[in-house]
C-alpha cells in the first residue's frame, strides 16, 4: 500500500482512535517484582526477576526529581521472543529484536478461545483439530496473522499461575502438530499466549521439546507470552501492536502490547 | 532462684520509647582481650609467658616479673565471692536506670581477685564461676554466676542485660524458603520467642517445608524477598518496630570458582542475596532496632547472620560463594559498629558445608539445620558475637588464627577433595 492510498485510511484510523470508535486494549501485565518468571532446573542460569531501586525521590539524593533503576531479563513479564531466542533460529538473518523489520511488529490478530478447554484441563493442547474447528466458525487464518491462544490463564494468581508441581509446571499450549500447522499451512507472523511461555507447561516432554519455541523461531516467527486481557479481543478483526525495545542483539524484550479493537 | 520473667505488657503508645544508654565503653587496648574472649563465650585472662602469673586487671607488663609477654589464655573460671555490694545510685545514666545493681570481688583459684557483676542467685561467700560477657556497650565485663544452674537463672535482670535471650522476644527469620527455616523457628519457639515472623519470597513458587514451618507455634509467614528493596521496606514498615531479634538466614550458594563458571550470573545472585540482601535488611530494620535497644524486657537485642566460615578463607571449590560471604562478613562488622550505639548485638554464626542439595557431593561432616539452630539459640542466650558450628568451622578458624597464609595454601591443596 503506497503512501498516497494509505494516508486517508490512516487518518481515518487515527481519528477513530481519538473518538473512541476504535478502542485501544492493553494486553500487558504490570512489571511487578512479584510477577512469576519461568523456572528452570536450579543448576541452569535463571531468568532475572523485575527489580527496581530508587535513585532519588525528591530528596537529598536528587531534590526535585524521582527516578529508578530497574533490572530484569529480556524474558521478564509480558515479553517478546525473537527468533534468536532459540537454537533453531540462531542462524537466521535479522533474528534479534534490533534487526527485525519494524513492520513485523504490527499485524492482524486471530484469537483462538481455548478458555473452556483450559478450565477443564490444565494441560489443554492446541491441536490442528482445535484450530480447524475455530476456522470453521471464524474463517481461515490469514497469512501474516498474530495467532493468540486465549486460555484465561492470566486471571490466575500466585502459585496457580506457573502451577508448578514435582513433575514440573502444568499449563496449556500447542502440540508440535498444532504449531507446525500454523507455521506451515497458515504462515503466521507469530504466536502469543497468556502463560509464562509459548509452550505448554509440560512442553519439555514433546518431540521436539518446547515445539512452539523450536518451530516458531526456526521459521523466523515471533513469540509473545504473559499476555493479559485476551478476553477483550474479538476472534478476528483486531490489530496487534507489539514493539520490543531495540536491544542490541537482544533475544527478546519486555514490552507494552496493545490491540486496536473496532 | 530467680523470679521468672513475666510476659512483657503491651507497649503504652503514650510513653516515649526509652533511649538506649550505655555503660562506660572506654578500655585500654590490653583490656579489649576480655571482649574478644566474651565474643566467643570463653573465659580468658593474660598469663605471663615467663613466670606463669595470671594477670588481672589486663596490663602491658607482668605484675610479678615485668615481662611484656602476656598472651591471653583460657583459665579456670572457678572462684569464691569474697566481697559484695549493691549499688543503689550511680553517676552513670545507664546504671541509674537499672539500680539496684550487685557487684563483688571474686577470688579466682587461678590466682587473682577480680571485680565482677554478680548474679542474684550467687550466695554470699559462695562458690562462683566467672564468665566473660559483653555488656550493652559491647565491651567485655566479668560476671560471677553460681557454679551450677539455678531455676530461671537466665531471667536475672543483670544477666538479661548481657544476653540476647529470645524468651518473650519477637523474632524475624528472613527466608522461609531456606531449608533451615523450620529448625530455626522451632528452636526459637522452644526458647520462648513470643512471635516468630518469617519472610517468604516468591509465594508463587511452592517449596517442600512450608506446611511444617507454618505449623510451628507463633509462626507468621509474611511476604519479603531480600533481593527486592520495596518488599523489605514494606515488611519493615509493618513489623520493624517490634522486631527484637533479626535472623538473616537468606543465602544463595552455587558450587564453583572463577574458572568453573562462564559468566557473572550466579555470582551476581550470590552478591544480591548474601551481600546486598544483608545491606537492604540493615538499612530498613537497623534504625528501628538501634532505637529500641532499651525498650523494656522485649527490647531489640540482636541481629544474627548465618555465614559461611569460608568468609575467612576462600574455598576454591565454592570460590565465588566464599567471596560473597567475605563481603557479608565485612558488612556485618560495619553493622556491628552501627548498632553499637543502641546496645544491639550482631551475632555471626559461622558454618562449614551444610547438609543440603548444594553440598550434596561433599563428604561428611556437614552441618544439619538443627545444629545451626541449636548453636544460634545458645549464642543468643550467652550473648555472643561469634559462634562456630561444627568441626569444619571450628577447625578452619583455629587454622586461620594460627596463620592465614598457611591456611590459604591448605585450601588450595584441598581443592577437589569433595569430588
Amino acid at each position: 500500500m503506497n503512501q498516497q492510498s494509505g494516508a486517508p485510511l490512516l487518518g481515518e484510523l487515527a481519528l477513530s482512535i481519538a473518538s473512541g470508535a476504535i478502542r485501544v486494549v492493553d494486553l500487558t501485565h504490570t512489571l511487578d517484582p512479584d510477577f512469576p518468571v519461568i523456572i528452570l532446573p536450579p543448576e541452569f542460569g535463571q531468568c532475572a526477576r523485575f527489580r527496581m531501586e530508587e535513585i532519588s525521590a525528591y530528596d537529598h539524593r536528587g531534590p526535585a526529581w524521582k527516578w529508578h533503576n530497574f533490572t530484569c531479563s529480556e524474558h521478564t513479564g509480558t515479553h517478546f521472543d525473537a527468533p534468536a531466542h532459540w537454537i533453531s533460529g540462531r542462524d537466521l538473518p535479522n533474528n534479534s529484536v534490533d534487526t527485525i523489520p519494524v513492520e513485523q511488529f504490527i499485524g492482524p490478530a486471530c484469537v483462538i478461545d481455548c478458555s473452556q478447554g483450559a478450565a477443564a484441563d490444565e494441560d489443554f493442547e492446541l491441536t490442528p483439530e482445535v484450530i480447524q474447528a475455530w476456522e470453521a466458525e471464524h474463517g481461515e487464518i490469514p497469512a501474516g496473522a498474530w495467532v493468540l491462544m486465549r486460555t484465561d490463564w492470566s486471571r490466575r494468581r500466585g502459585a496457580e499461575y506457573l502451577n508448578m508441581r514435582e513433575d514440573g509446571p502444568h499449563s496449556p499450549g500447542p502440540t508440535p502438530e498444532g504449531i507446525r500447522f500454523l507455521i506451515e499451512q497458515r504462515d503466521i507472523r507469530g504466536f502469543g499466549t497468556e502463560t509464562v511461555g509459548t509452550d505448554a507447561g509440560q512442553g519439555n516432554h514433546y518431540t521436539p521439546p518446547f515445539p512452539a519455541h523450536f518451530y516458531l523461531h526456526g521459521a523466523g516467527k515471533l513469540g509473545l507470552q504473559c499476555l493479559n486481557n485476551l478476553w477483550e479481543l474479538p476472534p478476528t478483526g483486531a490489530m496487534l501492536i507489539a514493539t520490543p525495545l531495540k536491544i542490541k542483539q537482544g533475544t527478546g524484550s519486555p514490552l507494552r502490547v496493545i490491540a486496536l479493537v473496532g | 532462684m530467680t523470679d521468672p520473667l513475666s510476659r512483657p505488657p503491651k507497649k503504652d503508645p503514650q510513653v516515649r520509647t526509652r533511649v538506649p544508654t550505655r555503660p562506660s565503653h572506654f578500655r585500654s587496648r590490653a583490656a579489649l582481650g576480655i571482649a574478644a574472649a566474651a565474643a566467643e563465650g570463653r573465659f580468658m585472662l593474660q598469663v605471663c609467658e615467663d613466670c606463669g602469673a595470671v594477670q588481672y586487671p589486663p596490663r602491658d607488663a607482668c605484675a610479678s616479673c615485668l615481662s611484656v609477654a602476656l598472651p591471653w589464655r583460657d583459665v579456670s573460671p572457678k572462684g569464691r565471692l569474697i566481697a559484695e555490694t549493691t549499688v543503689r545510685t550511680s553517676t552513670s545514666i545507664y546504671f541509674r536506670e537499672r539500680t539496684p545493681w550487685r557487684i563483688g570481688t571474686i577470688k579466682l583459684e587461678a590466682g587473682p581477685s577480680v571485680m565482677a557483676h554478680v548474679h542474684g542467685d550467687l550466695a554470699p561467700d559462695g562458690e562462683a564461676r566467672v564468665v566473660s560477657m559483653l555488656d550493652k556497650s559491647g565491651q567485655g565485663v566479668l560476671f560471677a554466676i553460681p557454679p551450677d544452674m539455678t531455676p530461671n537463672m537466665e531471667d536475672d535482670p543483670q544477666m538479661r542485660e548481657m544476653t540476647c535471650d529470645p524468651k518473650f522476644r519477637r523474632v524475624l527469620i528472613t527466608d522461609a524458603r531456606n531449608e533451615n527455616a523450620p529448625a530455626l523457628a522451632q528452636a526459637l519457639a522452644d526458647a520462648g520467642a513470643s512471635m516468630i515472623f518469617v519472610g517468604e519470597a516468591e509465594s508463587w513458587r511452592p517449596y517442600p517445608h512450608r506446611a511444617a514451618l507454618a505449623a510451628i507455634p507463633n509462626v507468621d509467614i509474611l511476604p519479603m524477598d531480600v533481593t527486592d528493596t520495596a518488599s523489605v521496606v514494606e515488611l519493615c514498615g509493618e513489623i520493624g518496630g517490634k522486631t527484637d531479634i533479626l535472623i538473616n538466614n537468606a543465602r544463595f550458594v552455587r558450587p564453583g570458582g572463577i574458572l568453573d563458571r562462564a559468566d557473572v550470573g550466579f555470582a551476581r545472585e550470590e552478591m544480591e542475596v548474601n551481600y546486598f540482601g544483608l545491606l537492604r535488611l540493615a538499612q530498613a530494620f537497623g534504625p528501628a532496632m538501634r532505637g529500641r535497644g532499651a525498650d523494656g524486657d522485649n527490647s531489640a537485642a540482636a541481629w544474627v547472620n548465618i555465614l559461611s566460615v569460608n568468609a575467612w578463607s576462600n574455598s576454591p571449590d565454592y570460590g565465588l560463594f566464599s567471596a560473597s560471604s567475605a563481603a557479608a562478613l565485612s558488612l556485618s562488622q560495619n553493622l556491628r559498629a552501627d548498632l553499637w550505639d543502641g546496645g544491639v548485638r550482631v551475632l555471626n554464626v559461622f558454618t562449614g558445608p551444610t547438609e543440603d542439595e548444594w553440598h550434596q557431593p561433599l563428604p561428611p561432616p556437614k552441618v544439619a539445620p538443627a545444629a545451626i539452630a541449636r548453636a544460634l539459640v545458645a549464642g543468643l542466650k550467652d550473648g555472643l558475637e561469634d559462634v562456630y558450628v561444627g568441626d569444619v568451622a571450628k577447625d578452619l578458624i583455629d587454622r586461620w588464627r594460627a596463620g592465614p597464609k598457611i591456611l590459604e595454601r591448605e585450601m588450595m591443596e584441598n581443592r577437589g577433595a569433595s569430588s
